[in-house]
């Protein structure tokens, strides 16, 4: 998995490489310290829907952090648009399992959040704030949340709390949307509608967009390429395209292509697994 | 029983209490025929409020005053302090010890350093008060900041939220309920404060008039004198109880709110 000489010597960038990790190592907690991952590589194109899956505890989550810039990788680069990330980027929305609403704002205000934050919109924002309003509820409007906009956080369901995440997400128009397993929490047709609910905006606005999930059936339903990650410390083992037509419906799911997809990437997640536990000595 | 009957015994409750409180102190006083210089009847103690009402008023507006004064002082450098070191990990380690320190000296044994410094009277009140009361004040003010959901300081700083922003736009209100919460406990520590100061070093103020009450044998003044203290501390307590209802509604959800459905 290190053929990094090839792929970024000499010449420019491929101009569909949005998102590009060459080789990329984190350690946790210095020299010492847990390796979380270890000689990553993996390239996304722009506009382009991929999947991180793997076992838990392989740091997907460390590699949501890394390529958001809120951690700097311990070896290897990261270039996202084409700029090396040595900071916090600033074209990235994000989304977690825990939809961390503002108790004290309502769905509306929450969702606005980041326009009080971005420049230019944080300069614009109070001569066009009825631009902005609009905007945010047809956004709303759009992940079927019409009609709540002035609900507080904890007077929505789980369900709703998360679309609102996601809205409050994509409000600024981010490039790249990094989302880690932000339906994880919730009960299984809820999370099938919001496949669909996530799909509708990426085929609308086309951001490049990296989710990191277990659930092998939400990589294959969403992603245009799923990345399989091994065990603790996490590298890449294998990529799969998902050559499946848009938009993808949950009648998709019980296509026969579909289901051999699950079932393969689910082996390989197995078979490092026992890698995994085979490594070290198993503790009851 | 009704709802709304159930309400108004609610509301009733306290009032319930504290006449129930005064009739059997009342009575045991009668009862146990207790002298008036160990413990005098609620009606002794209202007739020497009674009769004593202007210098009684006078000292409990002086130290009504201090005891603001001390307290805004405890609001302004307390929530700074809590600002400080609930953002920065270094500072908290460093300055926690140190005021837990601070926080343990009994302040009775302060005050007549202050009064070295300060003089007699209304400044070593002030001091008294703001030092009983700018620590929970800090204390909780950082504890909010500190507990700020690390995800959400992600989310801000993903988007290139500056330390400030996220201060404002998250750890400021965040904080909120749990200054409120630190006021109701402040300002009645600011009473003690200032009772105590006047008690050691004043020529005025509730404290003052207690110590010579005290020295006179005149018990139900003294009693009259606690009493004053006790209702203008229950009175500032609802103030901010009812600011803090006001402003940090979304902490406490209220059972009666409309619930929306699921989805």
């Amino acid at each position: 998995m290190t053929n990094a000489a090839g792929a970024s010597g000499g010449s420019a960038l491929p101009s569909d490489k949005f998102l590009d990790l060459d080789a990329v190592a984190l350690r946790y907690g210095g020299p010492e310290g847990t390796l979380a991952l270890d000689g990553t590589t993996l390239a996304v194109a722009r506009g382009e829907f991929a999947a991180v899956v793997g076992p838990s505890g392989c740091g997907k989550s460390s590699l949501m952090k890394l390529v958001t810039g809120l951690l700097p990788c311990s070896a290897g680069s990261i270039r996202v648009a084409g700029a090396e990330v040595n900071g916090p980027l600033k074209i990235a929305g994000m989304a977690f399992q825990n939809p961390t609403l503002l108790p004290w704002r309502n769905t509306l205000l929450n969702t606005m959040l980041p326009l009080e934050i971005v420049q230019p919109h944080r300069h614009r924002l109070r001569r066009e704030r009825d631009a902005y309003v609009a905007q945010a509820r047809e956004l709303l409007a759009a992940v079927g949340l019409a009609g709540f906009e002035d609900k507080q956080p904890w007077m929505l369901s789980g369900g709703m709390q998360q679309r609102a995440s996601l809205c409050r997400a994509l409000i600024h128009k981010p490039e790249l949307l990094m989302l880690d397993e932000p339906f994880g929490a919730l009960d299984a047709f809820t999370r099938e509608e919001l496949w669909g609910v996530l799909q509708t905006l990426w085929l609308e606005r086309k951001f490049t967009c990296v989710l990191v999930t277990h659930d092998l059936r939400e990589a294959a339903y969403l992603a245009d390429v799923i990345f399989v990650m091994s065990a603790r410390p996490g590298r890449i083992v294998a990529a799969h395209r998902v050559d499946l037509p848009r938009p993808r419906t949950v009648e998709t799911t019980f296509d026969k292509t579909f289901i051999d997809l699950v079932h393969v990437i689910r082996g390989e997640i197995a078979k490092v697994r026992g890698e995994a536990s085979s490594k070290q000595p198993r503790v009851a | 029983m009704t709802a709304q009957n159930w309400r108004r015994l609610n509301l009733a409750m306290p009032w319930l209490v504290i006449i129930g409180l005064l009739i059997v102190w009342q009575a045991v006083v009668q009862i146990f025929g207790i002298a008036p210089f160990v413990l005098p009847a609620p009606t002794e103690v209202w007739s020497a409020f009674l009769e004593y009402r202007d210098p009684i008023l006078h000292n409990a507006l002086f130290t009504l005053q201090n005891t603001i004064f001390g307290f805004v002082l405890g609001i302004v450098f307390g929530v700074l302090l809590g600002v400080v070191i609930g953002s920065s990990r270094l500072i908290y380690n460093g300055l926690y010890p140190l005021l837990i320190g601070i926080n343990s000296v009994p302040k009775a044994a302060v005050v007549p350093i202050l009064v070295l410094w300060l003089g007699i009277g209304t400044a070593p009140a002030i001091a008294t008060s703001f030092l009983l009361c700018f620590f929970p004040i800090a204390v909780n003010v950082a504890t909010g900041l500190a507990t700020v959901e690390p995800e959400l300081e992600d989310v801000l700083r993903s988007l290139g939220a500056s330390k400030l922003d996220i201060l404002r736009k998250v750890g400021l209100p965040r904080s909120l309920p749990y200054f409120f919460a630190s006021l109701k406990v402040a300002i009645t520590l600011a009473f003690v404060g200032t009772v105590i100061s006047e008690t050691l070093a004043s020529n005025d103020g509730i404290g003052y008039l207690m110590l010579q009450a005290s020295s006179q044998f005149r018990v139900p003044l003294m009693f009259a004198g606690l009493a004053v203290i006790a209702v203008m501390g229950i009175a500032t307590y609802l103030i901010f109880a009812v600011l803090e209802a006001r402003l940090t509604g979304w902490a406490t959800r209220r059972h009666d709110a409309p619930m929306s459905g699921g989805g």
